[in-house]
Protein backbone atom coordinates (compact mmCIF):
# COMPACT_ATOMS: atom_id res chain seq x y z
CA UNK A 1 0.00 0.00 0.00
CA UNK A 2 1.23 3.44 -1.05
CA UNK A 3 1.09 6.52 1.12
CA UNK A 4 -1.32 9.07 0.70
CA UNK A 5 -1.08 12.29 -1.11
CA UNK A 6 -1.85 15.44 0.46
CA UNK A 7 -2.27 19.56 -0.57
CA UNK A 8 -0.86 21.79 1.67
CA UNK A 9 -0.48 24.54 -1.00
CA UNK A 10 -3.16 25.77 -2.76
CA UNK A 11 -3.68 29.40 -4.87
CA UNK A 12 -4.94 30.54 -7.95
CA UNK A 13 -5.20 33.67 -10.00
CA UNK A 14 -8.05 35.87 -10.36
CA UNK A 15 -9.71 34.71 -13.83
CA UNK A 16 -10.00 37.71 -16.19
CA UNK A 17 -8.46 39.02 -18.61
CA UNK A 18 -4.74 40.88 -17.56
CA UNK A 19 -2.93 42.47 -20.58
CA UNK A 20 -0.10 43.89 -18.04
CA UNK A 21 0.65 40.61 -17.12
CA UNK A 22 2.33 37.76 -19.03
CA UNK A 23 2.21 34.36 -18.29
CA UNK A 24 5.24 33.46 -16.49
CA UNK A 25 4.36 36.24 -14.45
CA UNK A 26 1.00 34.96 -13.48
CA UNK A 27 2.22 31.32 -13.09
CA UNK A 28 5.42 32.66 -11.08
CA UNK A 29 2.34 34.72 -8.73
CA UNK A 30 0.92 31.82 -7.52
CA UNK A 31 3.55 29.26 -7.06
CA UNK A 32 5.20 31.15 -4.62
CA UNK A 33 2.35 32.09 -3.51
CA UNK A 34 1.62 28.55 -2.95
CA UNK A 35 4.85 27.46 -1.45
CA UNK A 36 4.54 30.09 0.97
CA UNK A 37 0.99 28.86 1.66
CA UNK A 38 2.90 25.23 1.95
CA UNK A 39 5.04 26.88 4.33
CA UNK A 40 8.11 24.86 2.06
CA UNK A 41 10.75 26.34 -0.44
CA UNK A 42 11.94 25.72 -4.03
CA UNK A 43 14.46 23.12 -2.47
CA UNK A 44 12.12 21.20 -0.81
CA UNK A 45 10.37 20.52 -4.40
CA UNK A 46 11.29 17.31 -5.92
CA UNK A 47 9.10 17.35 -9.33
CA UNK A 48 7.10 20.00 -11.15
CA UNK A 49 3.84 19.15 -13.54
CA UNK A 50 3.29 22.16 -15.96
CA UNK A 51 0.15 22.42 -17.91
CA UNK A 52 -0.80 24.78 -20.92
CA UNK A 53 -2.01 24.50 -23.83
CA UNK A 54 -1.49 27.70 -25.55
CA UNK A 55 2.17 27.25 -24.23
CA UNK A 56 3.23 24.23 -23.88
CA UNK A 57 6.58 23.29 -22.80
CA UNK A 58 6.83 26.10 -20.28
CA UNK A 59 7.76 23.97 -17.07
CA UNK A 60 11.31 24.93 -17.37
CA UNK A 61 10.82 28.68 -17.71
CA UNK A 62 8.83 28.79 -14.84
CA UNK A 63 11.17 27.16 -12.88
CA UNK A 64 14.24 30.02 -13.87
CA UNK A 65 11.57 32.78 -12.69
CA UNK A 66 11.02 30.96 -9.16
CA UNK A 67 14.14 28.58 -8.71
CA UNK A 68 15.73 26.25 -10.97
CA UNK A 69 16.93 23.73 -8.69
CA UNK A 70 17.52 20.81 -11.59
CA UNK A 71 13.82 19.02 -10.64
CA UNK A 72 12.22 16.97 -13.45
CA UNK A 73 9.55 18.83 -15.33
CA UNK A 74 6.46 17.47 -16.82
CA UNK A 75 4.81 19.62 -19.27
CA UNK A 76 1.41 18.40 -20.39
CA UNK A 77 -1.28 19.18 -22.86
CA UNK A 78 -4.44 16.70 -22.41
CA UNK A 79 -6.85 19.44 -23.58
CA UNK A 80 -9.11 21.27 -21.01
CA UNK A 81 -7.59 18.26 -18.49
CA UNK A 82 -4.34 19.51 -19.25
CA UNK A 83 -4.06 21.11 -15.41
CA UNK A 84 -5.93 17.74 -13.54
CA UNK A 85 -2.96 16.08 -16.02
CA UNK A 86 -0.22 18.15 -14.73
CA UNK A 87 -1.68 17.36 -11.26
CA UNK A 88 -1.11 14.00 -11.88
CA UNK A 89 2.41 14.18 -12.82
CA UNK A 90 3.38 15.42 -9.40
CA UNK A 91 1.06 13.09 -7.86
CA UNK A 92 1.98 9.70 -9.36
CA UNK A 93 5.91 10.89 -8.88
CA UNK A 94 4.92 10.75 -4.95
CA UNK A 95 2.82 7.59 -5.10
CA UNK A 96 5.68 6.40 -6.74
CA UNK A 97 8.40 7.52 -4.35
CA UNK A 98 10.24 9.30 -6.29
CA UNK A 99 9.69 12.35 -4.48
CA UNK A 100 7.80 13.82 -0.81
CA UNK A 101 6.97 17.11 -2.07
CA UNK A 102 5.64 17.89 -5.34
CA UNK A 103 4.43 21.56 -7.61
CA UNK A 104 1.73 21.16 -10.26
CA UNK A 105 0.81 24.46 -12.28
CA UNK A 106 -1.71 25.43 -14.87
CA UNK A 107 -1.79 28.34 -16.17
CA UNK A 108 -3.21 29.93 -19.58
CA UNK A 109 -3.29 33.51 -21.13
CA UNK A 110 -5.80 33.45 -23.80
CA UNK A 111 -7.23 36.83 -23.91
CA UNK A 112 -10.15 37.26 -25.75
CA UNK A 113 -10.00 34.22 -28.12
CA UNK A 114 -13.54 33.94 -29.32
CA UNK A 115 -14.80 30.93 -30.56
CA UNK A 116 -12.97 27.48 -29.58
CA UNK A 117 -12.63 25.01 -31.84
CA UNK A 118 -11.82 25.71 -35.27
CA UNK A 119 -9.43 23.66 -37.05
CA UNK A 120 -7.56 24.79 -40.37
CA UNK A 121 -8.96 23.88 -43.69
CA UNK A 122 -6.97 23.77 -47.28
CA UNK A 123 -7.47 27.23 -49.59
CA UNK A 124 -6.06 25.62 -52.17
CA UNK A 125 -8.00 26.69 -55.54
CA UNK A 126 -8.27 22.96 -56.62
CA UNK A 127 -10.21 20.45 -54.64
CA UNK A 128 -7.55 18.08 -53.39
CA UNK A 129 -8.55 15.47 -50.15
CA UNK A 130 -6.25 15.96 -47.24
CA UNK A 131 -6.89 13.95 -43.80
CA UNK A 132 -7.98 10.78 -42.81
CA UNK A 133 -11.29 11.59 -44.04
CA UNK A 134 -10.04 13.17 -47.40
CA UNK A 135 -12.26 16.78 -47.18
CA UNK A 136 -11.62 18.91 -50.01
CA UNK A 137 -13.27 22.01 -48.07
CA UNK A 138 -12.54 23.39 -44.47
CA UNK A 139 -15.48 20.83 -42.41
CA UNK A 140 -17.29 23.60 -40.68
CA UNK A 141 -20.50 24.69 -40.97
CA UNK A 142 -20.38 22.09 -43.96
CA UNK A 143 -20.81 19.02 -42.02
CA UNK A 144 -22.02 20.56 -39.13
CA UNK A 145 -20.31 22.18 -36.53
CA UNK A 146 -17.12 21.51 -34.36
CA UNK A 147 -16.97 24.40 -32.58
CA UNK A 148 -17.39 23.87 -29.01
CA UNK A 149 -20.51 25.82 -28.21
CA UNK A 150 -22.37 23.52 -30.79
CA UNK A 151 -20.60 20.28 -29.88
CA UNK A 152 -21.57 20.95 -26.46
CA UNK A 153 -25.10 22.01 -27.10
CA UNK A 154 -25.31 18.35 -29.01
CA UNK A 155 -24.49 16.88 -26.00
CA UNK A 156 -26.82 18.56 -23.88
CA UNK A 157 -29.74 17.43 -26.46
CA UNK A 158 -28.68 14.26 -26.51
CA UNK A 159 -29.45 14.02 -23.20
CA UNK A 160 -32.34 15.84 -23.45
CA UNK A 161 -33.70 13.17 -26.42
CA UNK A 162 -32.86 10.32 -23.72
CA UNK A 163 -34.48 11.70 -20.51
CA UNK A 164 -37.71 13.29 -19.43
CA UNK A 165 -38.40 16.67 -18.34
CA UNK A 166 -35.04 18.35 -20.07
CA UNK A 167 -34.93 20.97 -22.11
CA UNK A 168 -33.92 24.79 -23.26
CA UNK A 169 -34.95 26.35 -19.78
CA UNK A 170 -33.06 23.36 -17.51
CA UNK A 171 -30.15 24.06 -19.27
CA UNK A 172 -31.14 27.78 -18.55
CA UNK A 173 -31.47 26.99 -15.33
CA UNK A 174 -28.08 25.55 -14.97
CA UNK A 175 -25.95 29.06 -15.68
CA UNK A 176 -28.59 31.02 -13.27
CA UNK A 177 -27.46 29.13 -10.86
CA UNK A 178 -23.69 29.49 -11.34
CA UNK A 179 -23.74 32.89 -12.18
CA UNK A 180 -25.44 33.49 -8.55
CA UNK A 181 -22.72 31.47 -7.44
CA UNK A 182 -20.37 33.79 -8.76
CA UNK A 183 -21.02 36.62 -7.40
CA UNK A 184 -19.41 35.62 -4.03
CA UNK A 185 -16.08 34.99 -5.61
CA UNK A 186 -13.46 37.90 -5.95
CA UNK A 187 -11.56 34.93 -7.71
CA UNK A 188 -14.27 35.11 -10.47
CA UNK A 189 -14.01 36.23 -14.42
CA UNK A 190 -17.87 37.54 -13.90
CA UNK A 191 -19.62 38.36 -10.96
CA UNK A 192 -23.35 39.52 -12.47
CA UNK A 193 -26.27 37.34 -11.47
CA UNK A 194 -28.87 37.09 -14.28
CA UNK A 195 -32.45 36.34 -14.15
CA UNK A 196 -33.61 33.00 -15.82
CA UNK A 197 -35.57 34.99 -18.12
CA UNK A 198 -32.29 37.12 -19.12
CA UNK A 199 -29.92 34.14 -20.30
CA UNK A 200 -33.07 32.45 -22.06
CA UNK A 201 -33.47 35.41 -24.07
CA UNK A 202 -29.81 36.21 -24.06
CA UNK A 203 -28.23 36.20 -28.06
CA UNK A 204 -28.26 32.63 -29.10
CA UNK A 205 -24.58 31.32 -29.86
CA UNK A 206 -25.56 27.86 -30.73
CA UNK A 207 -29.07 27.17 -29.28
CA UNK A 208 -29.79 25.83 -26.73
CA UNK A 209 -26.76 27.68 -25.77
CA UNK A 210 -27.18 31.55 -24.98
CA UNK A 211 -24.46 34.00 -24.44
CA UNK A 212 -24.53 33.66 -20.35
CA UNK A 213 -24.45 29.74 -21.30
CA UNK A 214 -21.12 29.67 -22.66
CA UNK A 215 -17.60 30.06 -20.54
CA UNK A 216 -15.90 33.06 -21.60
CA UNK A 217 -12.14 32.33 -22.36
CA UNK A 218 -9.70 34.74 -20.35
CA UNK A 219 -6.38 34.50 -18.75
CA UNK A 220 -5.44 32.44 -15.49
CA UNK A 221 -2.84 30.46 -13.52
CA UNK A 222 -3.31 28.06 -10.53
CA UNK A 223 -0.78 25.93 -8.48
CA UNK A 224 -1.07 23.26 -5.62
CA UNK A 225 1.64 21.83 -3.89
CA UNK A 226 1.34 17.89 -2.73
CA UNK A 227 3.16 16.01 0.02
CA UNK A 228 3.39 13.27 1.31
CA UNK A 229 1.90 11.42 4.27
CA UNK A 230 5.28 10.32 5.98
CA UNK A 231 6.63 14.14 4.92
CA UNK A 232 3.79 15.77 6.14
CA UNK A 233 4.11 14.09 9.40
CA UNK A 234 7.46 16.07 10.00
CA UNK A 235 5.69 19.55 8.93
CA UNK A 236 4.49 21.94 11.79
CA UNK A 237 0.97 21.11 12.87
CA UNK A 238 -0.76 24.27 11.08
CA UNK A 239 0.35 22.61 7.60
CA UNK A 240 -1.03 19.15 8.84
CA UNK A 241 -3.82 21.03 9.85
CA UNK A 242 -4.89 22.61 6.70
CA UNK A 243 -3.68 19.88 5.06
CA UNK A 244 -6.65 18.34 2.09
CA UNK A 245 -6.35 14.90 1.40
CA UNK A 246 -6.43 13.22 -2.18
CA UNK A 247 -8.62 10.41 -1.31
CA UNK A 248 -8.92 9.35 -5.08
CA UNK A 249 -7.03 10.81 -7.90
CA UNK A 250 -8.66 9.02 -11.27
CA UNK A 251 -7.75 9.57 -15.03
CA UNK A 252 -9.81 7.88 -17.85
CA UNK A 253 -10.07 8.01 -21.82
CA UNK A 254 -12.85 7.93 -23.83
CA UNK A 255 -14.25 4.16 -24.82
CA UNK A 256 -14.82 2.89 -28.07
CA UNK A 257 -18.24 3.78 -28.65
CA UNK A 258 -20.93 3.36 -31.66
CA UNK A 259 -21.53 7.13 -31.86
CA UNK A 260 -17.79 7.85 -31.79
CA UNK A 261 -18.03 8.11 -35.68
CA UNK A 262 -20.06 11.14 -35.82
CA UNK A 263 -19.51 13.05 -32.09
CA UNK A 264 -16.77 12.75 -29.29
CA UNK A 265 -18.19 11.09 -25.92
CA UNK A 266 -17.78 13.05 -22.77
CA UNK A 267 -20.16 11.23 -21.23
CA UNK A 268 -19.06 7.19 -20.51
CA UNK A 269 -15.13 8.30 -19.45
CA UNK A 270 -16.86 10.41 -16.60
CA UNK A 271 -18.90 7.78 -15.61
CA UNK A 272 -16.17 5.23 -15.40
CA UNK A 273 -13.87 8.15 -13.83
CA UNK A 274 -16.48 8.48 -10.99
CA UNK A 275 -17.00 5.26 -10.44
CA UNK A 276 -13.43 4.44 -9.62
CA UNK A 277 -12.99 7.26 -7.68
CA UNK A 278 -15.86 6.46 -5.37
CA UNK A 279 -14.12 3.26 -5.28
CA UNK A 280 -11.48 4.06 -4.31
CA UNK A 281 -12.15 6.93 -1.94
CA UNK A 282 -14.99 5.04 -0.35
CA UNK A 283 -17.27 8.26 -0.71
CA UNK A 284 -20.73 7.81 -1.76
CA UNK A 285 -21.64 10.66 -3.69
CA UNK A 286 -24.42 11.72 -1.46
CA UNK A 287 -21.77 12.54 1.07
CA UNK A 288 -20.33 15.25 -1.00
CA UNK A 289 -20.00 18.72 0.42
CA UNK A 290 -19.42 20.14 -3.00
CA UNK A 291 -18.49 19.74 -6.63
CA UNK A 292 -16.69 21.70 -9.02
CA UNK A 293 -17.47 19.91 -12.55
CA UNK A 294 -16.47 21.00 -16.03
CA UNK A 295 -19.44 23.24 -17.46
CA UNK A 296 -17.82 24.66 -20.28
CA UNK A 297 -21.17 25.60 -21.23
CA UNK A 298 -24.67 25.04 -19.01
CA UNK A 299 -25.25 22.35 -21.22
CA UNK A 300 -22.27 20.20 -20.24
CA UNK A 301 -22.99 20.97 -16.44
CA UNK A 302 -26.44 19.39 -16.45
CA UNK A 303 -25.76 16.39 -17.97
CA UNK A 304 -22.58 15.75 -15.64
CA UNK A 305 -24.71 15.87 -12.66
CA UNK A 306 -26.03 12.13 -14.25
CA UNK A 307 -22.63 11.28 -15.16
CA UNK A 308 -21.22 11.78 -11.32
CA UNK A 309 -24.11 10.30 -9.59
CA UNK A 310 -25.58 13.69 -8.29
CA UNK A 311 -28.85 12.55 -8.97
CA UNK A 312 -30.96 9.27 -9.81
CA UNK A 313 -30.13 8.37 -13.49
CA UNK A 314 -32.14 10.57 -15.91
CA UNK A 315 -33.09 13.09 -13.48
CA UNK A 316 -30.79 15.72 -14.01
CA UNK A 317 -33.34 17.96 -14.91
CA UNK A 318 -35.45 17.24 -11.89
CA UNK A 319 -31.94 18.03 -9.86
CA UNK A 320 -32.10 21.72 -11.35
CA UNK A 321 -35.87 21.66 -11.15
CA UNK A 322 -35.82 21.28 -7.67
CA UNK A 323 -32.26 23.91 -7.22
CA UNK A 324 -29.79 20.78 -5.68
CA UNK A 325 -26.96 22.37 -7.55
CA UNK A 326 -27.34 25.37 -5.65
CA UNK A 327 -25.03 26.55 -2.96
CA UNK A 328 -28.02 25.98 -0.42
CA UNK A 329 -28.98 22.73 -2.09
CA UNK A 330 -28.64 18.93 -1.85
CA UNK A 331 -25.53 18.98 -3.69
CA UNK A 332 -23.77 22.31 -4.20
CA UNK A 333 -22.23 22.21 -7.69
CA UNK A 334 -19.55 24.79 -8.75
CA UNK A 335 -20.31 27.13 -6.03
CA UNK A 336 -17.33 29.83 -7.44
CA UNK A 337 -19.50 30.12 -10.26
CA UNK A 338 -17.81 27.49 -12.67
CA UNK A 339 -16.31 27.49 -15.79
CA UNK A 340 -19.53 29.66 -16.97
CA UNK A 341 -19.05 32.52 -14.95
CA UNK A 342 -15.63 31.98 -13.03
CA UNK A 343 -14.08 31.48 -16.48
CA UNK A 344 -12.09 28.72 -18.32
CA UNK A 345 -8.53 29.34 -19.27
CA UNK A 346 -8.40 26.05 -20.66
CA UNK A 347 -4.86 24.60 -19.05
CA UNK A 348 -5.31 26.46 -15.52
CA UNK A 349 -8.92 24.69 -14.99
CA UNK A 350 -8.37 21.40 -14.19
CA UNK A 351 -6.06 22.64 -10.99
CA UNK A 352 -8.32 26.18 -10.06
CA UNK A 353 -10.83 23.81 -9.05
CA UNK A 354 -8.61 21.81 -6.87
CA UNK A 355 -7.87 24.69 -5.65
CA UNK A 356 -11.51 25.77 -5.23
CA UNK A 357 -12.27 22.87 -3.28
CA UNK A 358 -9.12 22.53 -0.93
CA UNK A 359 -10.19 26.30 0.10
CA UNK A 360 -13.93 25.34 0.90
CA UNK A 361 -12.42 22.32 2.89
CA UNK A 362 -10.03 24.50 4.89
CA UNK A 363 -12.32 26.49 5.71
CA UNK A 364 -11.11 29.73 3.77
CA UNK A 365 -13.47 30.49 1.32
CA UNK A 366 -14.87 33.51 2.25
CA UNK A 367 -18.25 34.65 1.74
CA UNK A 368 -18.95 31.71 -0.99
CA UNK A 369 -17.89 29.26 2.33
CA UNK A 370 -19.70 25.93 1.92
CA UNK A 371 -20.11 25.61 6.16
CA UNK A 372 -18.95 22.74 7.51
CA UNK A 373 -17.03 21.15 4.19
CA UNK A 374 -15.64 17.73 4.47
CA UNK A 375 -15.95 16.23 1.00
CA UNK A 376 -15.37 17.71 -2.13
CA UNK A 377 -14.98 16.33 -5.63
CA UNK A 378 -13.27 18.02 -9.20
CA UNK A 379 -14.17 17.60 -12.60
CA UNK A 380 -12.73 18.03 -15.95
CA UNK A 381 -13.19 16.65 -19.10
CA UNK A 382 -10.93 17.72 -22.17
CA UNK A 383 -13.05 17.03 -25.76
CA UNK A 384 -11.30 13.64 -27.81
CA UNK A 385 -11.37 13.25 -24.53
CA UNK A 386 -9.64 13.07 -21.44
CA UNK A 387 -11.33 12.79 -17.85
CA UNK A 388 -9.82 13.17 -14.42
CA UNK A 389 -11.60 13.31 -11.30
CA UNK A 390 -10.38 13.81 -7.54
CA UNK A 391 -11.67 13.33 -4.26
CA UNK A 392 -10.62 15.38 -1.52
CA UNK A 393 -11.15 14.90 2.03
CA UNK A 394 -10.58 17.15 5.29
CA UNK A 395 -8.25 15.70 7.17
CA UNK A 396 -7.75 18.45 10.29
CA UNK B 1 -17.27 30.83 -82.27
CA UNK B 2 -17.20 27.64 -84.12
CA UNK B 3 -15.24 24.70 -82.55
CA UNK B 4 -11.85 24.13 -84.91
CA UNK B 5 -12.41 21.36 -87.04
CA UNK B 6 -11.23 18.20 -85.98
CA UNK B 7 -11.90 19.05 -82.02
CA UNK B 8 -13.95 16.00 -80.51
CA UNK B 9 -17.62 17.15 -79.77
CA UNK B 10 -17.96 14.96 -77.19
CA UNK B 11 -19.73 15.99 -74.20
CA UNK B 12 -17.25 15.72 -70.98
CA UNK B 13 -19.53 15.41 -68.05
CA UNK B 14 -17.86 18.01 -65.42
CA UNK B 15 -15.47 15.90 -63.13
CA UNK B 16 -16.54 15.88 -59.35
CA UNK B 17 -15.14 15.51 -55.98
CA UNK B 18 -17.07 14.15 -52.58
CA UNK B 19 -16.35 16.48 -50.08
CA UNK B 20 -15.20 13.50 -47.22
CA UNK B 21 -14.32 9.99 -48.68
CA UNK B 22 -16.97 8.36 -46.94
CA UNK B 23 -19.72 9.58 -49.65
CA UNK B 24 -19.46 7.34 -52.55
CA UNK B 25 -20.34 8.82 -55.89
CA UNK B 26 -20.02 6.01 -57.83
CA UNK B 27 -23.38 4.57 -58.31
CA UNK B 28 -26.58 6.37 -59.48
CA UNK B 29 -27.28 7.31 -55.79
CA UNK B 30 -24.64 8.67 -53.36
CA UNK B 31 -24.61 7.05 -50.33
CA UNK B 32 -22.50 7.20 -46.98
CA UNK B 33 -19.94 4.19 -46.77
CA UNK B 34 -18.26 3.35 -43.78
CA UNK B 35 -14.98 1.05 -43.03
CA UNK B 36 -16.56 -1.81 -41.05
CA UNK B 37 -14.29 -4.26 -38.73
CA UNK B 38 -14.39 -7.53 -40.42
CA UNK B 39 -14.05 -8.88 -36.78
CA UNK B 40 -16.56 -7.22 -34.40
CA UNK B 41 -18.38 -5.28 -37.14
CA UNK B 42 -17.49 -1.93 -35.67
CA UNK B 43 -17.91 0.81 -37.87
CA UNK B 44 -15.94 4.16 -38.79
CA UNK B 45 -15.12 6.41 -41.06
CA UNK B 46 -11.85 7.26 -42.69
CA UNK B 47 -8.73 5.62 -43.02
CA UNK B 48 -8.59 3.46 -40.30
CA UNK B 49 -5.19 1.12 -38.80
CA UNK B 50 -7.44 -1.06 -36.89
CA UNK B 51 -9.63 -1.57 -34.74
CA UNK B 52 -10.46 0.57 -31.59
CA UNK B 53 -13.21 -1.76 -30.15
CA UNK B 54 -11.80 -5.15 -30.73
CA UNK B 55 -8.36 -4.56 -31.84
CA UNK B 56 -8.42 -6.23 -34.94
CA UNK B 57 -5.77 -5.36 -37.42
CA UNK B 58 -7.70 -7.48 -40.43
CA UNK B 59 -8.64 -5.27 -43.51
CA UNK B 60 -11.99 -3.35 -43.02
CA UNK B 61 -15.25 -4.37 -45.24
CA UNK B 62 -17.09 -1.64 -46.89
CA UNK B 63 -20.16 -1.38 -45.38
CA UNK B 64 -23.02 1.09 -46.85
CA UNK B 65 -25.07 2.78 -45.04
CA UNK B 66 -28.74 4.09 -45.16
CA UNK B 67 -29.36 6.91 -46.20
CA UNK B 68 -32.45 7.50 -43.54
CA UNK B 69 -32.37 7.89 -40.11
CA UNK B 70 -33.53 9.80 -37.45
CA UNK B 71 -32.03 13.37 -35.19
CA UNK B 72 -30.15 12.16 -32.15
CA UNK B 73 -28.91 15.97 -31.42
CA UNK B 74 -29.16 19.00 -32.74
CA UNK B 75 -27.53 22.48 -32.26
CA UNK B 76 -28.60 25.66 -34.19
CA UNK B 77 -25.39 27.56 -34.93
CA UNK B 78 -26.30 31.77 -34.77
CA UNK B 79 -22.86 32.65 -34.35
CA UNK B 80 -20.49 30.78 -36.61
CA UNK B 81 -17.07 30.73 -37.70
CA UNK B 82 -15.78 33.73 -40.01
CA UNK B 83 -17.10 32.93 -43.48
CA UNK B 84 -19.90 30.36 -42.48
CA UNK B 85 -23.41 31.45 -43.22
CA UNK B 86 -25.50 31.28 -39.86
CA UNK B 87 -27.83 30.40 -38.36
CA UNK B 88 -27.86 26.65 -40.22
CA UNK B 89 -28.34 23.07 -38.24
CA UNK B 90 -25.75 20.74 -37.03
CA UNK B 91 -27.08 17.83 -35.97
CA UNK B 92 -25.78 14.14 -35.52
CA UNK B 93 -28.07 11.44 -36.89
CA UNK B 94 -28.90 8.67 -36.25
CA UNK B 95 -28.73 6.30 -39.56
CA UNK B 96 -31.74 3.58 -39.84
CA UNK B 97 -29.77 0.00 -39.48
CA UNK B 98 -26.33 0.88 -37.97
CA UNK B 99 -23.99 4.20 -38.22
CA UNK B 100 -23.80 7.88 -36.90
CA UNK B 101 -22.85 10.50 -38.70
CA UNK B 102 -22.47 14.47 -38.35
CA UNK B 103 -23.66 16.54 -40.67
CA UNK B 104 -26.19 19.45 -41.51
CA UNK B 105 -29.59 19.11 -41.37
CA UNK B 106 -31.12 21.68 -44.28
CA UNK B 107 -34.27 22.64 -46.04
CA UNK B 108 -35.68 22.98 -42.37
CA UNK B 109 -36.93 26.44 -40.58
CA UNK B 110 -33.54 26.65 -38.11
CA UNK B 111 -35.53 27.42 -34.67
CA UNK B 112 -36.41 25.00 -31.87
CA UNK B 113 -39.78 24.60 -32.99
CA UNK B 114 -38.95 23.29 -36.55
CA UNK B 115 -36.43 20.97 -35.35
CA UNK B 116 -36.99 18.00 -32.69
CA UNK B 117 -35.10 15.04 -31.60
CA UNK B 118 -36.11 12.00 -33.50
CA UNK B 119 -37.14 13.68 -36.34
CA UNK B 120 -37.27 11.01 -39.58
CA UNK B 121 -34.69 12.60 -42.14
CA UNK B 122 -33.15 11.65 -45.47
CA UNK B 123 -29.66 12.21 -46.99
CA UNK B 124 -29.34 14.65 -49.31
CA UNK B 125 -26.56 16.18 -51.93
CA UNK B 126 -25.49 19.27 -53.40
CA UNK B 127 -22.79 21.13 -54.96
CA UNK B 128 -20.60 23.41 -52.79
CA UNK B 129 -18.26 24.84 -55.76
CA UNK B 130 -16.53 24.52 -58.21
CA UNK B 131 -12.62 24.54 -58.47
CA UNK B 132 -9.70 26.21 -60.86
CA UNK B 133 -9.96 22.85 -62.89
CA UNK B 134 -13.37 22.84 -63.01
CA UNK B 135 -14.19 20.11 -60.80
CA UNK B 136 -17.12 20.64 -58.43
CA UNK B 137 -17.02 19.20 -54.51
CA UNK B 138 -20.19 17.49 -53.67
CA UNK B 139 -21.70 17.98 -50.15
CA UNK B 140 -24.01 16.19 -48.17
CA UNK B 141 -26.99 17.01 -45.48
CA UNK B 142 -30.27 15.66 -44.34
CA UNK B 143 -33.64 17.01 -44.97
CA UNK B 144 -36.87 16.28 -43.15
CA UNK B 145 -38.50 13.31 -44.37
Amino acid sequence: MTDDVYIIGATMHKFGRFPDKDSMDMASEVSINALADAGVTMADIGVLGCGSLLEPGSGQRLLHEIGATGIPVYNVVNACATGATAIRAAYLTLKAGEADVGMAVGFEKMGKAGLLGLRPGTDSNVFTPSGRSGNVVPSEGVLGTGLMPGVFAEVGMDYARQNDGVGFEQFAKVAEKSHAHSTLNPLSQYRKAFTLEEIMNAEVIAWPNTLPMCGPTGDGAACVILVTGERLKSMPAETRKRAVKISASVMTSDPFVDTDMAAPDVNTLTRDAAKKAYEISGVDPQDLDLVELHDCFATAELVHYDNLGLCAPGEAGKFIDERGPWRDGKIPVNVSGGLVSKGHPLGCTGVANLVEVATHLRGEAGDRQIDGAKVGLTHVIGLGSACAIHVLEKVG
Amino acid sequence: MAAPIGAALVSRPMAQIPVVNYLDLSGDTPLLVAQKCSDCGALYFGRRNACAKCFSTRPFERQELARTGSVRAFTIVQRAAPGVKAPYVSAIVDLDGAGHVKANVINVEPSPEAIKTGMPVRLTTFTLGTDDEGTEAIGFAFEPA
